[in-house]
């Protein structure tokens, strides 16, 4: 009961810091991409991509 | 039955708020403990959230779980993409919370705790929280449109053009404030200076560990960094007292402020992932981290506030910051109570996360909530302090005198006792050499912090709780301060880019070189202005801030009733119709008062008219008259910043009003921008698991 919390809470973090972004990547791209020629990005090229357009916007305030 | 049981909860927790209001208001004894406060906030959120905020997403907004997102329907796997609620609400919050909640209510704080207090619980939920809740509502049916581009459609080019320009000046002067609050905080003190140069390097490492090292480890490097942080922390106790590093960490603040506009320069030039983005990281935790940690402090101590409810200097005499209670404690507390940078955020960013419709309510309106909470965590940090202890902290020198002795004869004489003994007692207990006229709030801050921490983890820690805290403000202070020249740089690239296309390209090398530093120079005028100002710069500066986020405030609920109305909805306008009169009310009697009033320390124009008698008459001592000429063209100039805004504020009001009556007469209007109804097909467990 109290591990299964701390799984979820533990799985929050993750998604919150986006420790598991490459993950997700790896699901949206099997639910979507399969199809396609292209391989899915390494992890460092997603990352790298990842990062970079996370501050195209409005990030932080006052 | 369950209906009788949940109104019989629902009454109780009436009782009890208003109980813990009241018993706030009316307490006039030696002190108060400060679990009334956190009661008071707890039920009047509540209630505010149970049946004000439903009532707006049911019936005012018509929010509608059927109705497919943003998020789902434009899902590209990177920004847009359907999160799960919880998740939203921390991405929303760590970016709405910034240093703004924690400074405005310490300020506040001279006219006693109660107009601030009332004013953030009250403030935040008829103002505040509606304004992002709505915001996010709009944005999100318009395809996570931000605010600029939403007035741009619903009123016209007018109304699109005076938001962009607004956010670009307020990005400018909030920037210049936090810079000038970091400089306060690490003036002289090579504890604090070593352990805010620290976080540089340690964010780089931080950042070439997740990009190279070990690729995509976020959490696995945000660890190290924070273990590195928290060394440096420590360390900076080591650096005081060495007898030549002591030294290259002991600076005056102009030098420190010059350091700070090279740091900006050079976080807004270079890839994000080197500096901004690990920086970020490790500046959410610590946050986050800190505001539980005050949270439990306060509730497990019950610390007793000391500052009475109301203090004389509502009259407007305060030595903070001049200005009369209404309307500065207004423009004083932005952030907390309502702020309208929030708007960006809630438009644009949050929306392309959003999985669901009837999600709106908790973030948007919960996550103000959370934010007005850490605003009341502030101010009772700020009011535990002796009063005396308090006002000693945050006056300038040149308000109470520059030697101890009479400012605490001076702060004494207002009835608020303190003694050169107690604040030098308190300095060295703190690891500082003194805290006379450490301005900007987040020195008192820290000291009220360490002492909640120290009665809770043990005193003998409180230098480092100290530092702790100071470090903890500087580090968010830089982030938005490093984030807002980057943002405040594509705007403008943007801009010049419809003058000259080649400067829109953003990665053009000279482009962001040129860009950045004009962004630089701006905020770095308004910094430097700051620091040599004898008066502490502040007091200047941060009612400028007040308006400017007031007015962004306003606009984005102009925007909010304009789409109200033309969605035949006028008898719902009031809304947030209501906000909005009184921000335009406060923000223009600010302003008003800010231009025309005789008083030096609050009229622009009476400050500097002041200075230059003072100055052709040869009676100001030489330091001063050094600077008292770029003094005297600041008041000018803030006085035509503030003219502008106001001015600004006014055309958006009513070109509001030529819209809305337009419509309501059957004229023709620019039409409602919303995405079309497209059915939800996200399977709910899916997405809430």
């Amino acid at each position: 009961m109290l591990l299964s919390k701390l799984k979820i809470f533990w799985r929050g973090v993750r998604q919150l810091s986006g420790d598991d972004a490459y993950e997700r990547y790896l699901r949206h791209y099997a639910q979507h991409h399969a199809d396609t020629d292209t391989p899915p990005l390494s992890k460092a090229e997603f990352f790298k991509q990842w990062q970079d357009g996370l501050w195209q916007g409005i990030r932080r305030c006052c | 039955m369950k209906n009788l049981q949940q109104t019989l909860i629902w009454l109780t927790i009436a009782i009890i708020g208003a109980a813990a209001v009241g018993g706030i208001a009316l307490q006039r004894g030696e002190s108060i403990n400060a679990l009334w406060f956190v009661t008071a906030a707890l039920c009047v959120y509540a209630i505010a959230f149970r049946f004000y905020a439903a009532w707006i997403a049911a019936t005012v907004l018509e929010v509608d779980p059927s109705r497919a997102t943003p998020a789902e329907r434009l899902d590209n796997g990177h920004d847009f993409t359907p999160t799960h609620k919880w998740i939203v609400f921390g991405h929303h919050f760590a970016a709405i919370a910034g240093p703004g909640p924690l400074v405005g209510p310490t300020l506040a704080a001279q006219f006693g705790y109660l107009p601030g207090t009332l004013w953030i619980l009250f403030g935040s939920v008829l103002g505040g929280c509606v304004q992002d809740m709505v915001t996010l509502f709009m944005s999100t049916r318009r395809d996570a449109k931000s605010l600029g581009q939403m007035a741009r459609d619903e009123l016209g080019a007018l109304g699109g053009t005076a938001a962009l320009i607004a956010t670009f000046t307020i990005m400018i002067i909030l920037i210049s404030v936090l810079g000038l609050i970091v400089v306060n905080a690490m003036k002289h003190s090579p504890w604090a200076t070593f352990t805010v140069s620290a976080t540089i390097p340690i964010a780089i490492i931080v950042g070439f560990y997740m990009r190279y090292f070990r690729p995509g480890q976020v959490l696995e490097a945000s660890a190290i960094g924070v273990a590195l942080l928290l060394l440096s922390v420590v360390g900076g106790s080591w650096i005081d007292q060495h007898p030549v590093l002591h030294g290259w960490f002991d600076h005056e603040g102009l030098t420190l402020a010059w350091w700070i506009m090279a740091y900006g320069f050079a976080a807004a030039i270079l890839p994000v992932w080197m500096l901004l983005a690990p920086r970020d990281y490790l500046s959410t935790y610590m946050k986050l981290g800190t505001i539980t940690l005050l949270a439990v402090a306060i509730i497990v101590l019950q610390p007793s506030v000391k500052m009475p409810a109301i203090t004389q200097f509502i009259d407007g005499t305060g030595p903070i910051f001049g200005g009369k209670l209404f309307p500065f404690v207004f423009i004083t507390i932005a952030c907390g109570a309502i702020s309208g940078f929030h708007s960006l955020v809630a438009s644009g960013t949050t929306p392309k996360l959003l999985s669901n419709e009837r999600d709106i309510r908790t973030i948007g309106y919960g996550g103000m909530l959370l934010e007005s909470f850490v605003a009341i965590m502030a101010m009772i940090a700020a009011t535990v302090l002796d009063p005396g202890v308090f006002f000693a902290i945050n006056s300038s020198a040149g308000v109470v005198g520059k030697e101890a002795a009479d400012a605490v004869a001076k702060i004494s004489s207002w009835g608020f006792p303190v003694s050169v003994g107690q604040m030098q007692d308190l300095a060295t207990a703190m690891g500082e050499t003194t805290l006379f006229a450490r301005t900007g709030g987040a020195p008192s801050l820290a000291v009220g912090m360490a002492s909640i921490f120290g009665s809770a983890f043990g005193q003998g820690m409180l230098a480092v709780w100290y530092h702790f805290a100071i470090m903890f403000e500087a580090i968010f202070i830089l982030t938005t301060l490093d984030a807002g020249t980057r943002v405040g740089r594509f705007m403008l690239q943007d801009m010049l880019g419809n003058i000259w296309p080649k400067m829109g390209e953003t990665s053009w090398t000279p482009s962001a070189v040129i860009t950045s530093a004009i962004v630089v120079a701006g905020w770095g005028y308004f910094l430097y202005i700051g620091v040599i100002d004898p008066n502490g710069g502040v007091n200047i500066l941060w009612p400028l801030f007040g308006i400017a986020n007031q007015m962004l405030a306003a606009i984005a609920l102009c925007v909010s009733t304009t789409i109200l109305v033309k969605s035949d909805k006028l008898r719902y306008a009031w809304v947030t119709g209501l906000p909005l009169t009184w921000l335009v009310i406060i923000t223009s009697t600010a302003a008003w008062q800010k231009l025309t009033s005789a008083d030096v320390r609050i009229g622009f124009f009476a400050g500097a008219n002041d200075l230059s008698a003072k100055l052709a008459s040869n009676s100001l001592p030489p330091e001063k008259a050094q600077h008292a000429p770029q003094l005297i063209f600041n008041l000018h100039l803030d006085a035509y910043i503030t003219l502008a805004f106001v001015s600004l504020l006014w055309l958006i009001v009513f070109d509001m009003l030529r819209v809305c009556s337009r419509y309501v007469s059957g004229k023709s209007v620019p039409p409602l921008s919303e995405s079309p109804h497209i059915p939800s097909r996200l399977v709910e467990d899916w997405v809430r698991d």
